[in-house]
């Protein structure tokens, strides 16, 4: 019956625990850390980059799929990651913002006062296209990226990614004159399904890509020469050339050793026959220099333990450090009318980030993995939890405020014994809401190398593996489910029954 | 001991907004006796109760309880000798009836013993079934809530009673019930009391004395018999003659 504060020393060991994570620092044995896109060739390459460096004697930790360009490069700059394979393209136009930077010694200088090393081309340039159903091209007459003038009903389905770089969509409207309207966002995999239902005319793709032969595309001729060049290169810190020559030397050999015609291929044992991008990296090392190399395979229920540890360790840290700072939040914003409309104010504004952007905000203060995570989740969490206790506790009556003033209990005495008890139906479906929100959000921390069940949401959505999707979607709803029956049996023993049977 | 009075108004004065609640109230509380607040609706009656228990603080004048003058920092050791009820009962939904009345002692740190012997002195006088007393108050009739309220009130042995139309919710035979129960245990316990109520035969019932209010000013005090005899004025009469017709048409008593 009786509400007891949490123990003070029990909150401090809670936040001091999130924020106990340290940025990655440099020893003499370190752990290499290797990044990669969220695409299939980058996760090829990153596994390439991972097996060699491994048969090098190097500790190297792979995190496959962090994200897209700024998550990357974010955490390379600041140590998280040591090395990631880039396009030099996409380092002009995106990272630096500078079309200038358009050759390898161009990139190489830019790069070289941040601390940053830039390995020779590997061989292959995948540039952007725009792509088409072949039948379609030849009915329309389209061989041309000009070509589109001609038919501004075209609908266009773009990757986000391309839709908001300066040398993706927006600049390639303004260079050709594209008259049309109807262009989409959407996630690049989805885009090639959407083309070949019909539901889209025209897509983004690269040209390494795996499905414009399964699809039976037409690239159309970039005959404005719009589109910069994308050799491919690996990015690293510099400092690895001292502290593990070992690593550079080891991933030197992949230099002009891969053909656009050995990428396409790769990406097509990946894509379209589901080959492990790791086994593909192998079997590539395996042809081009006699490596062997060792590709761990790991079982669903091992893969299931890890995903569910990753998920569940966001959700609860997260989860409990917004209890401890929402609750008393919502206390204060109830006592106090003018801080309480601002704090109102402040937490709904957290929630109006979209989670994704809240995830990326947090790169830079903190870097990839589980502490941005938390925090953002952390931040999503407080909202529901601080409008409840405020609500909880405004809407206590005034008869029974008052009763509680005046039978004489101390300011402590009403909150811990009157008040919070009072509203505690209310604090909790606060905290029942954000717990609920909190497990299906966490699974977009996958994209910034948090883990959890987003992890083979995110790979299945790339590899269009329903099987890998619901490894992630079904446990997902599991665990959404089992938190809110969890918070329902936690109402029962914390909420007074006085309070369920219906009000006096 | 200097006999003060057990409330003293001087001068009081109550503003909500640019309105006087209550005008410049003196007025006096008097050991033992039970003062009824009467008067219309908004006429101040329940400000003055709760200037007393120190849930608002004059905004003029000066108000004394015993030789202490009511201020927010001496307000709290005060509360704890006085007792509070109002017209719902005011009881904490999440507690039993026991819990409530039981609340302040254990926060006083009383004993189990002294409590449960003051609980159960106090179930008899009013007596409140026993097996109630681990009921929630939304189990319990309103007649019970009040006497729940009571005992919570009454639970340190409060020098002073303050009631605000302790009996307004409840249907007319209950209601009359707790009348002659009200009555019986202000004799027995000679406790101050001072009561709020709208209803003029409530308040010839049990007061000894009677404060009628208009408009936050004081018209007259004294007895019943003092204002059906000589009204001080028009007021008086007319607040008297518009709850007379029940007594004329069921007793045939002649007032005025």
């Amino acid at each position: 019956m009786r509400w007891r504060p949490p123990s003070a020393t029990a909150l401090l060991a809670t936040l001091l625990w999130v924020g106990a994570f340290p940025s990655t620092v440099a020893s003499e044995d370190r752990t290499i850390q290797i990044g990669s896109k969220s695409f299939t060739e980058s996760i090829i390459l990153g596994a390439m980059l991972t097996q060699l460096s491994r048969a090098a004697g190097a500790e190297v930790n792979y995190r496959s799929g962090l994200g897209g360009s700024r998550v990357l490069w974010n955490a390379l700059l600041r140590g998280d990651i040591d090395l990631y394979p880039e396009y030099t393209g996409t380092i002009g136009e995106e990272i630096l913002s500078d079309p200038s930077v358009d050759t390898w010694s161009a990139v190489h200088e830019a790069l070289a006062p941040k601390g940053i090393a830039v390995s020779k081309s590997l061989g292959f340039d995948n540039s952007y296209a725009l792509g088409m159903r072949e039948e379609e091209a030849e009915r329309l007459q389209i061989k041309t990226i000009s070509d589109l003038r001609k038919h501004p009903e075209l609908r266009f389905g773009f990757s986000n990614e391309f839709m908001d770089r300066r040398d993706g969509w927006p600049g390639l409207r303004d260079d050709y004159h594209l008259p049309q309207t109807k262009v989409l966002g959407m996630e690049h995999d989805l885009a090639y399904r959407g083309l070949s239902a019909g539901s889209i005319d025209v897509i983004d793709l690269y040209a390494t890509d795996a499905e414009i032969k399964y699809y039976d595309l037409r690239l159309l001729e970039d005959d404005l020469h719009f589109f910069p060049s994308y050799q491919a290169v690996i990015l690293y810190r510099s400092e690895l050339e001292s502290e593990a020559p070992e690593v550079v030397a080891a991933i030197s050999r992949l230099e002009g050793r891969i053909s656009e015609s050995d990428m396409i291929a790769m990406n097509a044992e990946a894509k379209l026959e589901r080959i492990p991008e790791s086994e593909v990296a192998s079997r590539f090392l395996n042809d081009a220099f006699g490596m062997t190399t060792e590709v761990q395979r790991t079982d669903l229920w091992k893969r299931l333990r890890v995903t569910t540890g990753d998920q569940l360790f966001l959700v609860t840290v997260s989860l409990a450090a917004a209890i401890c700072v929402a609750v008393p939040l919502g206390i204060l914003a109830a006592r106090f009318r003018r801080l309480g409309q601002g704090i109102l104010a402040a937490v709904g504004i957290v929630q109006t980030i979209p989670s994704l952007a809240l995830l990326v905000f947090m790169i830079p203060l903190l870097g990839i993995g589980a502490p941005p995570a938390i925090a953002a989740l952390f931040l999503y969490s407080l909202l529901p939890i601080v409008r409840n206790t405020h609500a909880g506790l405004h809407d206590i009556p005034i008869q029974i405020t008052e009763s509680a003033v005046a039978l004489g209990l101390s300011r402590r005495a009403r909150l811990w014994l009157v008040e919070l008890p009072m509203a505690s139906r209310s604090i909790l479906a606060g905290i029942k809401t954000s717990a609920v929100i909190n497990v299906g959000t966490a699974t977009l921390a996958a994209l910034i190398g948090a883990g959890g069940y987003g992890q083979p949401i995110l790979t299945g959505i790339r590899l269009d593996d329903v099987g890998l999707i619901m490894e992630g979607a079904v446990p997902a709803a599991g665990l959404a489910i089992l938190v809110q029956g969890l918070f329902e049996l936690a109402e029962r023993r914390l909420v007074s029954r006085g309070l369920r049977i219906g009000s006096p | 001991m200097v006999s003060h009075p057990v409330f003293h108004f001087r001068g009081v004065t109550k503003r909500f907004g640019s309105i006087d609640a209550v005008h410049r109230i003196d007025l006096s509380v008097q050991r033992a006796e039970t003062t009824v607040l009467i008067g219309p609706s908004g006429c101040g009656k329940s400000t003055l109760l709760r200037l007393m228990v120190g849930l608002l603080y004059p905004d003029e004048g000066h108000l004394q309880f015993e030789e202490n003058a009511i201020t927010s920092e001496t307000i709290n050791g005060l509360r704890r000798r006085m007792g509070y009820v109002i017209q719902d009962g005011g009881l904490f939904p999440h507690l039993t009836a026991k819990q409530n009345v039981l609340l302040m002692a254990r926060q006083l740190g009383w004993q189990k013993d002294r409590r449960e012997e003051r609980l159960e002195d106090l179930r008899r006088m009013t007596r409140f079934p026993p097996d109630a007393l681990t009921r929630f108050p939304a189990e319990l009739s309103g007649g019970q809530r009040q006497r729940v309220s009571l005992m919570r009130a009454l639970m340190l042995d409060p020098e002073v009673l303050l009631m605000d139309e302790p009996l307004g919710a409840l249907d007319p035979m209950i209601r009359a019930e707790l009348q002659e129960q009200l009555k019986a245990i202000f004799r027995k316990l000679q406790k101050t009391v001072v009561l709020v109520t709208h209803d003029l035969s409530e308040a010839g019932f049990l007061g000894d004395r009677i404060v009628l209010l208009r408009d936050g000013r004081i018209v007259q005090q004294g007895t019943l018999e003092d204002m059906l005899r000589t009204p001080k004025s028009e007021f008086v009469t007319e607040f008297i003659n518009a709850q007379r017709t029940v007594f004329d048409g069921v007793r045939g008593d002649s007032v005025g």
